[in-house]
């Protein structure tokens, strides 16, 4: 006993070392920006900004050519940035609706801004602020979740496909349908999360995937128990195990994950249902309440610079709303289809809307039924 | 036959224990984040854990915290502990039983509870003036008074017996033989119970470095180790969480290995002295 405990205590002494044997790994490098926007109007401040974004979700230059866009904020602005991070969507509205934490820069997915809008808490943005707003695409403004782009800038986009593995799969795959296939049973993967499951049944049906009465969704969960035959699986970032090792055949799956995983197997395809699918973005806001909402402004637009755009998609592998950035990726990134698709793929798809609290609680019961349900 | 029965169940037991240590150490050194690939040998993910700022504050934020919490409980739960052994035994008992909740009690429910506490104070703050102190009140401060919180009653339940053991006649005795009370604390109370005070002490760093729910809570907009780790499992966790396990595990190996030689050293040297 006496021995472990020792251990403990040297342990944590060791472990104290750790962070400062990491100091001088990170270092701003300098970064090219937009000329006429005054970073350093805060330098002096010693404004601390809060930032909370998904994990894994910024290029932080831990592969050592990377850009750490953190550091380079820092080292631009003279503001400090308090980077954490969140895995769901619904984890960072409930902290910030307790009252438990203040941020100033959240980047949540669009249905949730739509939600957080409504419920007033996003701070409007002042665009004569962020400048590099007009370095977004058109096509990406103004969408329904934010119709009069007054809280959000986009940061990343993507959209959900079938992933298949091509020695294991000899038919065309352009239709949610093969999800359902026989032929296939015991080697397709689905999501695990009701409500990009109801999606692809909805679509599959031809209905919008944002139901709007319960029996829409007794419909899909009808479809969805019958599915259940087939599916080996019912995973989210497993997905990427079983398909890389070639344990399953067909996933539905988003597109930038998609390009990781084709990149480790190279026998994996990528496909877009003619039913159409979802289209998501990630979005930059503001919350009510924020104290430097100013420099917030000023991170965001920091994040829309050519230069901090590109790095971001490359770390990330979702695309980029930024055109300038998109036309400066290496090639092999900007010509793939599966990051940029042709427009009439984009043409065919569907953001999530906010659903009432009831249709929600209802989706979510059958979700559970169906998987709780003896097969 | 029952002895190869045995030999399997220990061989069992210990895979159990060890196999997955072993597997996430490997996969620290696999060249593709898979999981179940084996793509060649690599130590890139060790170099990117230290250049990954988040994890590496996250860490040292945990340690900060754990060091500065289980001193401050160790401190309170030791002073506390002193107080209730003099109380009659019926007061001890019901202080007892009331410390023993919050160890009873599932973690989550201390952590909301905390959080709402935490939530009202800075309401109240902000609004009798103390608008400075509300802002910072949610962060290292809300993480500091919850992780003593928690942490106290562990203090009490190690130290409280220790106490019991005590030979009472010790204080008087020293009181005696001319210490006044602070002088009979220290030098004849606190040696007695020190490896208590100490274990105490060990426990609280542990469970305060352990700790995700309660912190998750209170942590305001900073993040803890397990925190940060359970955030970047969004799409999946990257061989650098791998590479910091493997590291922790090897380090707390080498000591365990330090130590137990260095007791079986001193356990030869006694031998030989009383031999002679």
């Amino acid at each position: 006993m006496k021995v472990r405990k020792l251990a403990a205590a040297l342990l944590a002494l060791a472990i104290c070392a750790l962070p400062l044997a990491g100091c001088g790994g990170t270092g701003a490098q300098g970064v090219e920006v937009e000329p006429g926007y005054d970073y350093e109007r805060f330098a002096d401040a010693g404004i601390t900004l809060n930032v909370y974004n998904w994990g894994e979700y910024i290029s932080d230059g831990t592969d050592g050519e990377s850009m750490d866009v953190n550091a380079e904020f820092e080292a631009l602005t003279g503001i400090k940035v308090n980077y954490t991070t969140f895995d769901t969507n619904e984890a960072m509205y409930a902290k910030l609706k307790s009252g438990g934490a203040s941020y100033d820069v959240i980047i949540p997915s669009d249905y949730m801004i739509g939600k957080m809008a409504s419920e007033d808490m996003l701070a409007p943005l002042d665009f004569a602020n962020i400048p590099n707003f007009e370095l977004i695409g058109e096509e990406y403004k103004n969408q329904a979740y934010d119709p009069d782009n007054l809280y959000s800038v986009p940061y990343t986009w993507g959209y959900v496909g079938i992933i298949y593995n091509t020695t294991m799969v000899d038919d065309v795959v352009d239709s949610w349908d093969i999800l359902w296939d026989e032929k296939y049973a015991g080697d397709v993967l689905m999501f695990d999360n009701s409500r990009d499951a109801f999606a692809i049944a909805l679509k599959r049906m031809g209905e919008s995937m944002n139901p709007t009465t319960t029996s829409q969704i007794d419909h899909a969960a009808v479809e969805l128990s019958a599915q259940r035959r087939v599916v080996q699986a019912y995973v989210m970032d497993q997905i990427f195990d079983k398909m890389e090792g070639g344990e399953a055949a067909l996933a539905p799956y988003y597109a930038g994950d998609a390009i990781t995983m084709i990149e480790e197997n190279p026998d994996l395809a990528f496909a877009v249902p003619k039913e159409g699918t979802n289209y998501f973005v990630d979005a930059m806001c503001v919350p009510a309440g924020s104290a430097n909402k100013e420099a917030a402004e000023m991170y965001i637009n920091f994040m829309c610079e050519t230069a901090v755009a590109v790095e971001n998609c490359l770390a990330i592998g979702y695309s980029t709303p930024q055109v300038r950035a998109e036309v400066a990726l290496p090639d092999d990134v900007k010509n793939n289809p599966i990051a940029y698709p042709p427009v009439e793929v984009l043409d065919n798809t569907e953001t999530f809307t906010v659903l009432s609290d009831e249709l929600n609680a209802y989706m979510d019961k059958a979700w559970s039924d169906m998987r709780a349900a003896p097969q | 036959m029952a002895k190869a029965l045995k030999r399997v169940y220990v061989v069992l037991l210990f895979s159990f224990l060890y196999v997955p240590i072993a597997v996430m150490i490997a996969f620290s050194f696999n060249q593709s984040k898979s999981r179940t690939v084996w793509a060649g040998f690599t130590l890139d993910w060790y170099k990117q854990l230290f250049r990954n700022s988040a994890v590496l504050q996250a860490l040292a934020l945990s340690v900060v915290l754990a060091l500065v919490s289980a001193l401050i409980a160790t401190v309170l739960g030791t002073m506390a502990a002193v107080g209730i052994n003099r109380m009659r035994r019926r007061a001890r008992s019901v202080v007892m039983n009331i410390s023993y909740i919050p160890i009873v009690n599932p973690e989550i429910i201390t952590g909301v509870s905390l959080m709402l506490l935490f939530v009202v104070a800075k309401t109240a703050l902000s609004s009798i003036g103390g608008g400075w102190l509300a802002a910072g009140l949610l962060g290292i401060p809300s993480l500091l008074v919850a992780h003593i919180t928690f942490n106290l009653p562990y203090v009490l339940f190690n130290v409280g017996p220790k106490l019991r053991q005590m030979d009472t006649n010790l204080y008087d005795a020293a009181l005696d033989l001319g210490c006044n009370q602070r002088q009979a604390f220290f030098k004849v109370v606190l040696p007695e119970i020190m490896p208590a005070v100490f274990s105490s002490f060990l426990i609280c760093l542990t469970y305060s470095i352990d700790d995700f729910t309660i912190s998750y809570f209170t942590a305001g907009n900073q993040q803890t180790l397990p925190i940060a780790i359970f955030a970047m499992t969004r799409r999946r966790v990257s061989p650098e969480i791998n590479a910091l396990s493997a590291i922790i595990f090897m380090v707390i190996l080498c000591i365990i290995l330090v130590a137990n030689y260095r007791e079986d050293a001193g356990e030869r040297k006694r031998r030989r002295n009383k031999r002679r």
